[in-house]
């Protein structure tokens, strides 16, 4: 598509000069680094806190997989509300500051106008993600003990598709209502139904909630079914190709 | 490098918003701006101007109706049409974020400029505008005058075979919209020119031809002259000496009730009658009698040349609302 490229470069330039790229990437570094420390010292957290002094809870001796799975609920809520921060204002702001004109003006489509803002925000978050995890690596390496590092490349890979999803659906939220606010109630929205169908078996293999078992299943070294990854990785990707379809179309339909 | 310029037909051009029973912006405009020209569009507020300029450029839909471009639709998106297009907002908005010269470099990369095309372009139009010294600041602190100027570079960048300026000097001082206006007349040779504007002295020095739009619909379009000598009415002049508002009022009941007076207008609180007159000879007779017979004291009377505002307001029956800005 015309333009795709440069428009790609602008908007990287526009994440970086803007903050956008380094206060991600800041939040991501330390849900990096506190999620292995919050699974280490927990026990001791709770007993600093008095937690034993009226009830006796039985903690086990936290483990590497502690970590992961500390790591993953923190990049699963953290991580999702910066990807729908990011990505409320993806065309809403440009529609209502005018600059959405000035670009599509020019011999630009409105679908490479869109896939350079969708491709930009994965990146963001990718750097983000990637960030988090080796971070989150090498303190539980230092903590517990070397994790598989396969494993956790999984688990960033399959964390960074579920935040992807995130901002998919709050970028088609952006595009169809016009508003950097209803784009961010229908992304919070979508993401509260979405992690209540994420507990129902079988439904919640469907949503992006789905990526947490196998992605957590790898980071630990456990053997995964095919079928355990395929399924929601599918399904997360069908919601987001959906979600880009549904913004173009609804895009080229607007007037500026 | 630039191409030839470039024709521009609408037909039937209609625009409504807000479904069947909603504003009709633009009605059924049917029209053709010659490779070339300059073209100026005019008409008050509300007239449709700025929705034509937008369908002209494929920012908006037409609801029935076409544009083409040297032949080619202008409404798909993205199209081939638009690389030959330079176009600016009525209130152009920019990334605050960008130089003024990345700005432009991007409107030019995304007209299929080369990196260095834009690059060596950038400087050439930012220099032209006058913001060369200012072409490193971030534009998020610039002024409206030089957001204008910078709008009016990001248009001219690719050397546009048709440039689309929507309010091109409205927010310019006197000197810049001077330069402007010389500008717009240099570009003549290589691209069309279509302009909305208020100013009519503008559109009388620089424009071949003229569209006057009024709800929605083209009035009437045409040369400058043809204009003047289809519509204009004989005028004369009328400066009173101050002082005389009484004798001034009654000059101007008498000659409303002149047969041969089609229209008298005040200006100034009387301190200028402008009045156009159906029958040019027996205006020369008969109205400086009634002048002196009204017992005015007169410091100027003559016979003025028509202008465009005087077809404006035949036309139209206002003159446009922000002349006096202007």
């Amino acid at each position: 598509m015309t333009g795709t490229r440069i428009l790609i470069g602008k908007e990287l330039l526009e994440s970086w000069r803007t903050f956008r790229l380094p206060v991600v990437a800041a939040l991501f570094l330390i849900v990096g680094l506190s999620s292995p420390l919050l699974a280490r010292f927990l026990p001791e957290i709770i007993q600093a806190a008095g937690g034993e002094q009226f009830v006796t809870i039985e903690i086990p001796i936290p483990v590497a997989a502690d970590a992961a799975d500390q790591l993953w609920k923190n990049l699963g809520q953290f991580g999702a509300f910066a990807a729908i921060i990011l990505s409320m204002g993806a065309v809403a702001t440009e529609r209502e500051r005018g600059t959405a004109a000035f670009i599509l003006s020019k011999t630009v489509s409105r679908g490479a106008f869109l896939a350079a803002k969708a491709i930009a925000i994965g990146v963001v978050l990718l750097v983000a993600t990637i960030l988090a995890v080796v971070v989150g690596w090498i303190y539980t390496a230092v903590l517990f003990e070397p994790p598989s590092v396969g494993g956790w490349i999984a688990l960033a890979l399959l964390a960074w598709l579920g935040l992807a999803a995130w901002a998919s659906i709050t970028s088609l939220g952006s595009t169809v209502t016009g508003s950097v606010a209803a784009a961010g109630g229908l992304g919070f929205l979508a993401f509260l139904i979405l992690s209540v169908l994420a507990a129902i078996p079988n439904v919640g293999r469907l949503t992006p909630g789905g990526l947490a078992e196998p992605a957590l299943n790898l980071a630990i070294g456990t053997p995964v079914e095919l079928g355990d990854v395929v399924v929601p990785v599918v399904a997360t990707t069908a919601l987001i190709v959906a979600c880009l379809a549904g913004s173009v179309w609804s895009f080229q339909r607007q007037e500026l | 490098m630039s191409a030839s310029p470039a024709r521009v037909v609408c037909l039937g051009l209609t625009k409504r918003f807000g479904g069947a029973q909603g504003v009709l912006a633009v009605d059924g405009l049917d029209l053709d701006v010659p490779a070339g020209s300059v073209f100026g569009l005019l008409g008050p507020n509300g007239a449709g101007k700025t929705t034509t300029l937008r369908l002209i450029s494929g920012l908006a839909r037409p609801t029935t109706g076409a544009v083409s471009i040297d032949g080619r639709p202008a409404a798909t998106d993205g199209s081939a049409a638009r690389r030959g297009i330079g176009v600016l907002d009525q209130d152009p908005r920019y990334y605050g974020w960008m130089t003024g010269r990345e700005l432009v470099e991007l409107a030019g990369r995304l007209q299929n400029l080369t990196v260095a095309d834009a690059r060596a372009r950038a400087g050439t139009t930012l220099e032209l505008v006058g913001l060369a010294d200012a072409a490193r600041r971030r534009v998020g602190g610039y002024s409206g005058g030089m957001r204008q100027r910078l709008g009016i570079a990001q248009a001219l960048v690719a050397s546009p075979s048709l440039l689309i300026l929507d309010e091109p000097v409205s927010s310019l001082d006197p000197e810049g919209r001077r330069d402007l206006l010389s500008l717009i007349e240099h570009l003549r040779a290589s691209a069309t020119v279509i302009f909305s504007t208020h100013v009519l002295a503008d559109v009388e020095r620089i424009c071949d031809r003229i569209g006057i739009m009024d709800d929605g619909r083209l009035v009437t379009e045409g040369p400058l002259d043809d204009l003047l000598g289809r519509y204009a009415q004989p005028v004369f002049r009328i400066e009173p000496e101050p002082g005389q508002s009484r004798t001034v009022a009654r000059l101007v009941a008498t000659l409303r009730a002149t047969a041969w007076v089609d229209r008298v207008t005040e200006e100034g609180e009387g301190a200028r009658l402008i009045v156009s007159v159906t029958d040019e000879a027996t205006a020369s007779a008969g109205l400086l009698p009634l002048v002196v017979a009204a017992g005015l004291q007169v410091a100027v009377y003559e016979r003025a040349r028509p202008t465009l505002e005087d077809v404006f307001l035949r036309l139209v029956g206002r003159v446009p609302s922000s002349r006096e800005a202007a």
